[in-house]
């Protein structure tokens, strides 16, 4: 089995999204790769063309991080930002996520188990339910200003303005 | 089925952002997912489906919390509906909104394609730390040479 047929994406509940994947190396390095901006800058980087732009990692609990990546061709840009809520090298990690442009918080507990040498990646993304209403709320009135200036997002889109516009992070 | 909404909306921004955006807007994309991604593209229109997800409403409860007219709700909800993200229930006279997860979820494959973008991360991540366990054992020369490489 490789290590790409580990890699499992589920959904357990109605609120969460969680991610497994195992990896050849002691979960100290994993760790490492987690939360040192050289080395993530290496490899959290998403489809081709994109690099990691920003990258201020937040390596104890009420820090803030943040992340960017930016398209090299087209210059589109985004983030995604949150704050620490645990961490325990390396074992753990749990923070708070707010992506640009996207509407809610999630809770990202990330968690580093090691057997014979491998190391087990579990990513689990939390969706508050019982937010939707306020978030709902919150971007509707957002929104609801925008509108009325204009269609913004079918004038700004697809520019990067327009994703930098929405971001509510 | 349980689906996250707001997950599943999140997975459709990311993917959005850093695939649809960046080639042209739907450039390869087929009719049906262009109405998907056009749909899912506004805010409040996440936020209407982020609702539906809690349970079906009328127009008016769905204008409610909204700093909106329900005319311009109702223009939202058109745009989902033709989309297939949302149907009208029995009700005559209410017309209750309610939310069409599963299609959203089966039509469009979204776990799959976030699946994708992180198994491409996963694997760069798989060389990284190849590269790291055989680097050479004395870590100290090792950042030295860093070092004067950088000054």
């Amino acid at each position: 089995m490789t290590n790409s047929d580990t890699f499992k994406v589920t959904t357990p509940s109605d609120r969460e999204i969680v991610m497994t994947r195992v990896f050849n190396a002691p979960r100290r390095l994993v760790f490492d790769a987690h939360t040192k901006p050289e080395l993530m800058k290496r490899w959290l980087l998403g489809p081709p063309g994109w690099e990691m732009v920003v990258c201020d990692v937040a390596l104890k609990v009420g820090d803030r991080y943040r992340y960017e990546w930016r398209n090299t061709a087209s210059g589109h840009q985004f983030g995604t930002g949150g704050v620490c809520r645990e961490f325990v090298p390396p074992d753990r990690v749990v923070n708070t996520e707010v992506m640009d442009g996207q509407p809610g918080e999630c809770l990202v507990t990330t968690t580093f188990v090691e057997q014979d040498s491998k190391t087990t990646l579990k990513l689990s993304m939390l969706f508050e339910s019982r937010e939707i209403r306020d978030i709902a709320l919150k971007s509707g009135m957002e929104h609801g200003v925008a509108a009325s200036y204009n269609r913004l997002d079918e004038v700004l889109a697809p520019g990067a303005a327009g994703v930098a516009t929405h971001g509510c992070a | 089925m349980g689906i996250a909404i707001l997950g599943l909306t999140r997975v459709v921004h990311l993917y959005n952002l850093m695939v649809v955006q960046p080639m042209g807007y739907g450039m390869n994309a087929s009719s049906r997912l262009n109405a998907v991604f056009a749909a899912l593209a506004d805010p409040t229109r996440r936020a209407i489906l982020a609702r539906l997800a809690s349970g079906q409403a009328s127009v008016t409860q769905l204008a409610r919390p909204f700093a909106m007219s329900q005319p311009a709700i109702s223009k939202h909800l058109k745009v989902l509906e033709r989309a297939g993200l949302i149907s009208r229930g029995r009700d005559a006279q209410r017309r209750p909104r309610r939310l069409e997860a599963r299609r959203l979820a089966e039509a469009t494959g979204w776990l799959e394609r976030y699946r994708k973008i992180w198994e491409g991360n996963y694997q760069r991540l798989d060389a990284l730390l190849n590269e790291l366990q055989t680097q050479p054992k004395n870590p100290r020369n090792k950042k030295r040479e860093k070092e004067a490489i950088h000054d």
